[in-house]
């Protein structure tokens, strides 16, 4: 017998739409020592999250195993009976779901899903497993160990339960735990925690572990060996110093490119220069709650202004000022130095031309009923007033601008393009009204790494032809890195720092920005050993945050 | 706790301001008869002196507000007027026969107590009916059973309530005579014949209820059955019965409450038609002889206790929803 | 207590039967997963089903009369049997035709109908046709009096039938036929009229509440959660004993009144759905970006939330037709409905139910109030089964 815990051979997954099975999965193998960790990364869609299940033969509703073998300790999980399985599931294999938010059930308390398993599967008392309960919440760095599994989920943060869940998947001791996305969701400052707790319980237990994650830079700091997917099929499997350092294939050369892009920096803004959008003072609340406090910064022609910040620090509040969604209680906007109305009912076409707005889900931004044509056509026709030919002719500069074949695309509707495609079309309706300035709201969060590279490069691409001014909002750095000219930090409302992007991305900083900037994983496989000596294990995530 | 019991406060007195609106709807509703209330009801051959003694009898000459407020606080004491046809009675023999006279009151109580045995009945079968047929479905969702169920609810949801009752006549009464077409239900009856009576129109309702009930329930369960801490507790590998029993049925509570609620909500208006068909002396049937013979006292205080019934469930279900909500029930 | 007895029993036979299915089964397929892990319970339906449907086919060879005397409940179950796989036949022959011929959206919308809503537009089809052109296939007026009464269905006159009136006449004579197709115009018709009038009533209003907002939003909303709060049967009711009285000996006014009371009764759903359905629009972005562009209210109205609620709305238009169209024959089924003399299937119900008492010496007597009742489930079932598939359409699109 091979020490192989892990066995996967041949594995074909079908998944079922329009009562036809389709092909998910072509063909995986994988290999899993005991204590190893392997990473799995690839794009939305790539399968990574139905191979995950299928590695402890569960699939879910409409998605069937169509060939192959998962091996588990010698036992074929896809022949395997129910009762095999549910003996090995929870004891030997466990799992941690992206959201536990939604994955712990409501209605019990923590510590009593935590006893579940190992009550159920006979392994040990409820007693000793709530004991044992309390010690894995402090290897976890829980605050409260003693006291915060006798909380109900909705009660506890989600990072921490990220942390109760890695903890119960811990409770049987298995050999195996497949982590399914486990910090997605989380703020940097969140995440980093939480990935340094995962790390080392499985250290500590030697357990062997399949880290899912469309992250370069997590998975670089989880894993022993890398396998990247690409649409159900794999692309290659190297041990992580390897795959970082040297990759084979093109796409996998591509992925990792995609975090090099960066402009070349500008000049020095002119500083007698009258700034094209100037944020004068802004206070603003939703009811009676202020939501920015004394909020002020200018962004200048032809320069990208990147927002920073995490969930809730009101960079999204900043935009609704501006465009006059939300009209600020204390304080004004200016363009080109003339004050606005602060609500757009009150402005004028002209007014409302000049600033424009692309928005982070591009399947709510586009009239799913409305076709490309008409849809970049509405702006052009409102604002310039061009009708039938010259409209047309119009609507296919702009889809020539925004690199898509005019003619294929124009008739078409939304849901019959990308994501990625969508975007552009967002672009496209913002251009069509020539304006002088765009909000980009989370404009690639919601796209996979290399389309939202696209959509990064054409943004800068048309700056540079049209002179465009763009505040940038967003709440990943590696997106300021690559197109900021001027940072804005915000945390809780208020602007924390700004500056030009060389200046922020050098020390010294501001205390915050320098845990958010420390807080982005590295694609270096000891970044996140460094750091913890660097700083120490207290000095890192939301402790850090609670601190300041 | 502090914030659970505001708001079922909030949501009582929500109920009870509902409930005036209501009263006030079907003041204003009744009001508008055309022209002389009493004249349009004696017809116009009445003699002046019969007006008059009926709109003394109804109180007609009062102003509407004041009335309004009569029969309100009236309502809320049991005092409900008297019906139309009384009053008739007593205006053509003189007002100081007094003596027996029926009140509104006294006409629906045993007939309030005869539906709410009917609906009570129906509720005992088709409850625990629906909500089992709703699990099996969902769990067994997409086979031949389901579709099968699927298709045979769907028909009886559309279905005409007298529709429903002819056939079960037709087949429970005429064809195999199990139980009796007509309920001739009369105080001091016995209980397993008053049972036996109330068997058909009881049967009806549970059929008409049932499958909506049933559709309901299945569509929380298999919503409920998708949330990821259902795949999680399979995941942890515990047995089929522990999943539904310890982890979907706390969750899924509240919704079959809600589902349940809804639905006797329901009975109240159903009942309406199948008294008819029946027979039944419920007040399904007094509301609608009162309807045809213009017994405006009568039909107004049937309006009223049905809003009221229909009301109360529909805060029932909202208050248990709310108190078996871990959320609520545990606050930050 | 016999019965009791021979149900228990039946089950525990079946339940034994069930056991050795499911182990004969294993042990033929060498455990293949589908019969290793069937629950005895899963086991048991098989069971029973197939019981149900050897006992069913052995009633339906049933003779339909001994010694002369007709077997009502054999003759019954055999109309019921034949008239569900007729209808099942013809809804499948209907769906292969239209899979065929037409365009090809329409052949591409057949191949992924289910049987059930086939038979729903098949049905609908049918109706319409035939309240539309009810003047023209009706063999006889519906008020008019013929000369015999009480002329038993089936046209046999051994039976007391009449060829001549192939559904009988009803007790003052009237052809049963005649009135039930004349009934088709009656009752569908009003009953669409009256759902119009509720979508346009409740939908307007809906979606304004819905794009405007503010206090417009709070009273309207608060007016119709009061009149929610009666049920609606009961509040018809209220309101049609006055109706009655205003109308006096006009009985056409009477139907125009239900009319107007019924759609505004009904137009409070539509206020809740139209409100909601804009509601979850109004927040889309691509609102809000027209909203910044400078749109009016009509271009935000008419050119960026309906095209999108049109799906949810159709789907309760169907729901709402069934509603209303329940509600208007149980008001004529209880005397205040449509007015006689006009042919009304709740009505007809309701005039000819004594008849179902004959059915166990006459069960071509007893079929016609049975006919008048089951032309509306019919067509409430039809709608039902097409507005079942469009959700499940729309909402297996979503995911």
């Amino acid at each position: 017998m091979s020490d192989l815990l892990l066995k996967i051979r041949g594995l074909k997954i079908e998944g079922r739409s329009d009562e036809t099975w389709n092909p998910i999965i072509n063909g995986i193998d994988v290999d899993l020592k005991k204590g190893e960790v392997l990473g799995m990364i690839g794009e939305s869609g790539a399968g990574k999250s139905t191979v995950g299940l299928a590695a402890m033969g569960y699939t879910r509703d409409g998605v069937r195993i169509s060939e192959g073998s998962v091996e588990f300790d010698g036992v074929d999980l896809v022949k395997a009976s129910a009762a095999v399985k549910r003996a090995l599931l929870g004891k030997r294999i466990a799992y941690v779901a992206q959201s536990a938010a939604a994955s712990f059930n409501p209605a019990h308390k923590l510590i009593d899903q935590h006893t579940e398993g190992p009550v159920q599967h006979g392994v040990s008392s409820r007693g000793e497993s709530e004991l044992d309960g309390i010690e894995l919440y402090r290897r976890l760095r829980l605050p409260n160990p003693e006291e915060i599994g006798f909380r109900y989920p909705h009660q506890v943060s989600g990072g921490q339960l990220q942390r109760a869940m890695t903890a119960m998947a811990m409770a049987c001791r298995p050999d195996l735990i497949i982590f399914d996305e486990p910090t997605t969701a989380l703020d940097v400052t969140t995440q980093i925690e939480v990935l340094a707790s995962i790390r080392d319980i499985v250290e500590q237990f030697d357990t062997a572990a399949i880290y899912i994650t469309h992250d370069l830079a997590v998975v670089a700091q989880m894993a022993d060996k890398i396998k990247v997917l690409l649409k159900g099929d794999e692309v290659e499997e190297a041990d992580t110093r390897t795959m970082l350092s040297s990759p084979t294939k093109d796409y996998t050369k591509s992925l990792w490119a995609v975090r090099s892009f960066e402009r070349p920096a500008k000049p020095a803004i002119n500083v007698n220069a009258t700034p094209v959008v100037s944020i004068r003072n802004v206070t603003a609340a939703y009811g009676t709650v202020d939501v920015l406090h004394d909020v002020s910064f200018d962004i200048h022609a032809g320069r990208t202004v990147a927002v920073v910040g995490e969930s809730g620090s009101g960079k999204s509040t900043a935009a609704r000022c501006i465009t006059g969604l939300l009209p600020p209680r204390i304080g004004h906007i200016e363009f080109d130095g003339e004050p606005l109305p602060v609500s757009y009912k009150q402005r004028n076409k002209g007014q409302l031309r000049q600033a424009q707005m692309i928005y982070q889900m591009a399947d709510t931004a586009l009239n799913p009923r409305k076709s490309i044509g008409e849809t970049i056509g509405r702006p052009v026709e409102f604002y310039m007033g061009l009708k039938g030919r010259e409209k047309r002719k119009r609507v296919e500069e702009l889809l020539a601008e925004i690199e898509l074949e005019p003619t294929e695309y124009f008739n078409r509707l939304p849901s019959e393009l990308s994501g990625g495609q969508k975007q552009r079309i967002g672009i496209a309706r913002a251009l069509a009204a020539e304006p002088k300035f765009i909000i980009c709201d989370e404009v690639t969060s919601a796209l996979d790494q290399l389309v939202a590279e696209g959509i990064l490069r054409l943004l800068a691409k048309l700056q540079d032809e049209l002179g465009l001014s763009y505040m940038f909002i967003t709440h990943d750095l590696a997106t300021v890195r690559s197109i900021a000219d001027e940072v804005v930090v915000m945390k809780d409302g208020e602007v924390v720092e700004q500056g030009p992007k060389k200046e922020m991305f050098k020390p010294p900083h501001h205390a915050y920005t320098d845990l958010l900037l420390s807080s982005v994983p590295e694609m270096d496989p000891d970044w996140l050993t460094n750091l913890l000596q660097e700083r120490g294990v207290d000095n890192i995530g939301d402790a850090a945050v609670d601190k300041m | 706790m502090a914030g659970l019991s505001k708001i079922i406060l909030q949501r009582l007195l929500l109920g009870i301001a509902t409930l005036f609106a209501v009263s006030i709807i079907i003041f204003v509703a009744v009001n508008a008869l055309p022209g002389d209330f009493a004249q349009s009801i004696l017809g116009q051959g009445a003699t002046p002196e019969a007006v008059a003694a009926i709109r003394e009898q109804l109180g007609l000459n009062e102003g509407p507000v004041t009335r309004y407020f009569k029969w309100l606080s009236g309502a809320v004491q049991g005092d409900l007027g008297i019906p139309m046809s009384q009053a008739l009675f007593q205006s053509f023999a003189g007002s100081s026969t007094g003596g027996d006279v029926t009140t509104v009151f006294e006409q629906i109580v045993p007939r309030l107590k005869n539906t709410m045995f009917l609906a009570g009945v129906s509720a005992a079968i088709s409850v625990p009916l629906a909500v089992t047929l709703g699990i099996l479905t969902a769990l067994y969702r997409n086979t031949a059973f389901d579709k099968a169920m699927n298709v045979t609810t769907l028909s009886a949801i559309s279905s005409p309530e007298f529709f429903l009752a002819y056939v079960l006549i037709l087949f429970l009464a005429v064809l195999n005579p199990v139980f009796p077409s007509l309920s001739n239900i009369f105080p001091g009856m016995e209980f397993s014949d008053r049972l036996n009576k109330t068997m058909l129109p009881a049967l009806t309702l549970t059929l008409a209820v049932t499958a909506q009930m049933m559709r309901m329930t299945r569509a929380a369960i298999i919503n409920l059955l998708a949330s990821p801490y259902i795949e999680m507790a399979r995941l942890k590998g515990l047995s089929p019965m522990r999943v539904i029993v310890k982890h979907a049925l706390p969750n899924a509570l509240a919704p079959i409450i809600t589902v349940i609620a809804l639905n006797l909500a329901y009975l109240v208006t159903g009942v309406v038609v199948v008294e008819v068909v029946f027979v039944y002396p419920g007040i399904g049937q007094l509301f609608v002889d009162s309807v045809k013979i213009r017994d405006i006292p009568v039909v107004q205080a049937c309006c009223l206790i049905f809003a009221a019934v229909y009301i109360l469930l529909n805060l029932t279900a909202d208050i248990l929803s709310i108190v078996s909500n871990p959320r609520l029930r545990h606050p930050k | 207590m016999n019965a009791l007895i021979w149900i228990i029993g039946g089950l525990i036979v079946m339940l034994a039967v069930a056991w050795a299915f499911r182990f004969a089964a294993q042990k033929a397929t060498n455990d293949k997963p589908y019969f290793r892990d069937m629950p005895l319970g899963v086991a048991f339906g098989y069971v029973f089903a197939a019981a149900a449907l050897l006992f069913s086919l052995w009633y339906f060879f049933q003779p339909q009369a001994v010694d002369g005397v007709p077997q009502p409940g054999v003759i019954f179950f055999r109309w019921a049997v034949i008239g569900l796989l007729g209808f099942a036949a013809a809804s499948w022959v209907f769906r292969t035709v239209f899979r065929n011929v037409g365009t090809e959206n329409s052949k591409k919308l057949f191949r992924s109908m289910p049987l059930t809503a086939a038979f729903g537009i098949m049905i609908i089809f049918i109706y319409a046709i035939v309240s539309i052109f009810a003047g023209l296939i009706a063999p006889y007026g519906q008020e008019e009096i013929l000369g015999a009464a009480n002329v038993v269905a089936g046209g046999d006159p051994a039976l007391g039938g009449n060829p001549e009136y192939p559904l009988g006449t009803d007790q003052i004579g009237r052809d049963i036929m005649s009135r039930l197709i004349y009934g088709a115009q009656n009752t569908v018709g009003i009953a669409f009229v009256t759902t119009c009038l509720a979508f346009f009533l409740g939908g307007s209003l809906g979606f304004l509440a819905a794009v405007l907002g503010g206090w417009l939003d709070q009273l309207l909303s608060r007016v119709v959660d009061a009149l929610m709060a009666i049920p609606s049967l009961i509040f018809s009711l209220l309101l049609m004993t006055i109706a009655t009285a205003w109308a006096g000996s006009e009985a056409w006014l009477v139907t125009i009144y239900m009319i107007f009371i019924i759609a505004v009764i009904d137009s409070t759903r539509v206020f809740r759905l139209s409100r909601a359905v804009g509601q979850s629009i109004v927040v889309m972005d691509y609102i809000e970006a027209a909203k910044l562009r400078g749109e009016g209210m009509g271009y935000l109205i008419f050119r960026e939330i309906l095209p999108n609620a049109l799906a949810p709305l159709l789907a309760e238009f169907g729901l709402r037709f069934c509603f209303v169209f329940l509600t208007i024959a149980s008001l004529s089924f209880l005397g205040v409905g449509i007015q006689p003399p006009k042919a009304d299937w709740g009505t007809m119900v309701r005039d000819l139910s004594q008849f179902i008492n004959f059915a166990a010496f006459a069960p071509n007597v007893a079929v016609t109030p049975l006919l008048a009742a089951g032309a509306i489930a019919l067509l409430t079932v039809a709608v039902n089964f097409v507005v079942d598939w469009m959700l499940h359409k729309s909402s297996g699109l979503k995911e």
